[in-house]
């Protein structure tokens, strides 16, 4: 398989790296300076085969159409909403991602997103680094978790996961969905307004379409109202990010714990100075374990396409 | 710290004692007088509050019932030889290590706690801290507000939550409440208990050293007795291992606090979330620059609804003391 080209879209992770860099002929598409791409890609389209992508690299349809003889595109996260899903359809190219194995990590994070923001474990450490506990005491005031309605946006893996566990905190669940799903014993809305009108905490964690891209607008934000805080592990372009800001510095949101943002790495300045939100740069599935079992997946999904076996997890 | 006459008064409680109804029972708040925070208001509605350390002497001898409140004064059997018609103690804390049970059982003065005021929010806290040690909150919020993710690019991974196996230091109200949580994130729960709770499904051990034998993570919040003086201590943290994680919510001394400084900085522990210690507010400062800790100004309990269940249990139990009932929260030795 050492003949078969990978490009490797950013660098990931290292035991990936590693093990395409063994298994296959692998070429990294950050060691070329940008002007210098097109003419990279094409001095090696004919044996590049496959592209690895992830969150924040995607294939979209200039590399794509750049690419000839690409067969498949193995993402390196669970979204593939950087991908282009019509161009790869249109020209026969697989492509896959990895859930299940980062469900409970993205979880594990909507909840500590929660519960940093409402019990303000940030400004408390800081506090203590500071060492003015010395001199007094906290004093402001943090907000309970247990028990607070929480609405999700997106009841799949990660919403359901996280559903889960706010229901081991006492929380009352409702979501909003493409569908209703029938079994849970959630309430339903419709619309994402209503949904935001009838909880404090309102977690994103549904896919990023052409129909969730600012879902959570400036009438959402309202909804949600000044005592209500707003979750993101799911993508940054979900939320208006200008109306998130203004309605965070004007105090028309209680507060935000946000992973990801519309233009990542970059962070809003506002929000650096604000105590009430937590901000992440992206971890969501970022531990060890799941890191290996995403590598694995990748390498499964290629291992499976380049020797005609069905794809694990397959997205087209 | 004992509690003496100065030749200064100690600063007044803000929502201060007055001498009010004359028809309300009486009872005496004691406190440090570095504590001038304010009362729970609703008490003046129902008892005649009087400041020990402001109040006339007189008034100490008939007084039944005494209240501490703000960071827990101690009750010595010097302080209860002041008063010789004491009947009970109400504390506004869960934690009674600053008073003296032995000698308030052979006195036949009760002793209430808080009760179940704080569980949640307490098990909430812990279950914060957790995650924030293993995931790296605090540290990648930090990260993210020094500016360092466009030039330093992705923060380092931290350890997975799920699956992780969680030994629980007493399994009381808030030992509970913190294993039914971590359960729903997939944790295997198993803990270590002055008694064995044959009715719950977790794995018992009977010591904290067998406990952190078999476990990736330590929670520890039990009470703090002569026993648990030190329970997690350099044995226990060699045990626990390089990867384990330390999160104490009980009282800063159920850990040896000088070892676990200097396993951390060795390396020999994963990291630490604590939000006691052993002489509060003095945190070791070692502690600062290290990003596998979290640090928390003993804040598990602060929030507005943990408060106002702490003022009804207060309330409940001084009223049912008065009128002869049985009491909400007694402590049971």
């Amino acid at each position: 398989m050492e003949s078969i080209g990978v490009l490797l879209m950013c660098p990931m992770y290292s035991y990936l790296e590693q093990e395409l860099q063994s298994r296959f002929n692998l070429f990294k598409l950050w060691q070329q300076p940008p002007s210098k791409i097109p003419e990279f890609l094409k001095s090696n389209q004919r044996t590049i085969k496959a592209v690895v992508s992830n969150a924040r690299v995607g294939a979209d349809a200039q590399l794509i159409d750049s690419l000839p003889n690409l067969e498949i595109v193995a993402s390196f996260s669970v979204g593939f909403d950087k991908i282009d899903l019509k161009r790869c359809e249109e020209k026969g190219i697989r492509v896959t991602n990895t859930p299940d194995v980062l469900t409970d990590d993205v979880a594990d994070l909507g909840i500590a997103l929660i519960l940093a923001v409402l019990r303000k474990i940030c400004p408390c450490d800081g506090f203590v680094r500071s060492g003015k506990w010395k001199d007094g005491d906290f004093g402001l005031s943090t907000k309970q978790f247990s028990s607070k309605p929480v609405g999700i946006v997106g009841l799949g893996r990660i919403g359901s996961a996280i559903a889960k566990r706010a229901q081991a905190f006492g929380c009352s669940i409702s979501y909003h969905s493409r569908t209703q799903k029938p079994l849970k014993h959630y309430k339903y809305y419709d619309n994402i307004v209503d949904l935001a009108k009838n909880c404090s905490i309102l977690v994103v964690a549904c896919s990023l379409t052409d129909e969730t891209r600012h879902i959570v607008n400036r009438e959402v934000i309202d909804a949600l109202g000044p005592r209500g805080i707003l979750i993101n592990v799911g993508r940054g372009a979900h939320v208006d990010e200008p109306e998130l800001v203004s309605a965070l510095l004007e105090g028309r949101l209680a507060g935000a714990g946000l992973d990801v943002y519309e233009d990542e790495p970059e962070v809003p300045d506002p929000l650096l100075r604000l105590d009430n939100v937590l901000l992440l740069p992206h971890v969501g599935s970022d531990t060890v374990e799941t890191c290996n079992s995403m590598a694995d997946l990748v390498l499964a999904n290629l291992e499976a396409h380049f020797n005609s076996r069905p794809l694990p997890t397959p997205v087209i | 710290m004992a509690v003496t006459g100065t030749n200064q008064s100690p600063p007044a409680l803000s929502a201060t004692a007055h001498d009010g109804d004359d028809s309300l029972p009486v009872v005496l708040i004691h406190r440090f007088p570095t504590f001038t925070g304010s009362l729970f208001p609703s008490l003046p509605t129902h008892f005649r509050l009087l400041d020990l350390l402001t109040t006339d002497a007189s008034n100490l001898q008939s007084a039944s019932a005494i209240l501490c409140v703000g960071p827990p004064p101690p009750v010595t059997p010097e302080f209860l030889d002041r008063f010789p018609s004491l009947k009970i103690v109400v504390c506004s804390s869960v934690g009674v290590d600053h008073v003296d049970l032995p000698e308030c059982r052979q006195r036949g003065i009760v002793v209430t706690n808080a009760g179940s005021a704080f569980a949640e929010d307490v098990a909430d806290y812990a279950v914060a801290l957790l995650i924030d040690v293993l995931r790296r909150v605090s540290a990648a919020d930090r990260y993210v507000r020094a500016g360092s993710w466009p030039v330093k690019g992705d923060y380092p991974l931290g350890s997975k939550v799920s699956g992780k196996r969680v030994g629980i230091l007493g399994l009381g109200r808030i030992g509970s409440a913190i294993a039914t949580r971590l359960a729903a994130f997939g944790c295997q729960i198993r803990y270590s208990s002055r008694k064995e709770k044959p009715s719950l499904p977790f794995p018992f051990y009977k010591t904290a050293l067998d406990l952190a034998a078999n476990s990736d993570v330590l929670i520890a919040c039990c009470a703090l007795t002569d026993e648990t003086f030190h329970v997690i201590n350099g044995e226990v943290m060699t045990v626990l291992g390089k990867q384990g994680v330390i999160i104490n919510v009980g009282r800063g001394s159920l850990v040896d606090e000088k070892e676990l400084v200097e396993f951390l900085l060795r390396g020999d522990l994963g990291g630490a979330g604590l939000d006691v210690f052993e002489d509060e507010p003095h945190v070791p400062k070692e502690l600062f620059a290290l990003d596998n800790v979290v640090l928390s100004p003993h804040s598990a309990v602060v929030t507005p609804e943990s408060i106002g269940t702490l003022q009804d249990v207060v309330i409940g139990n001084l009223k049912a003391f008065f009128a002869g009932q049985p009491l909400i929260s007694p402590v049971i030795d």
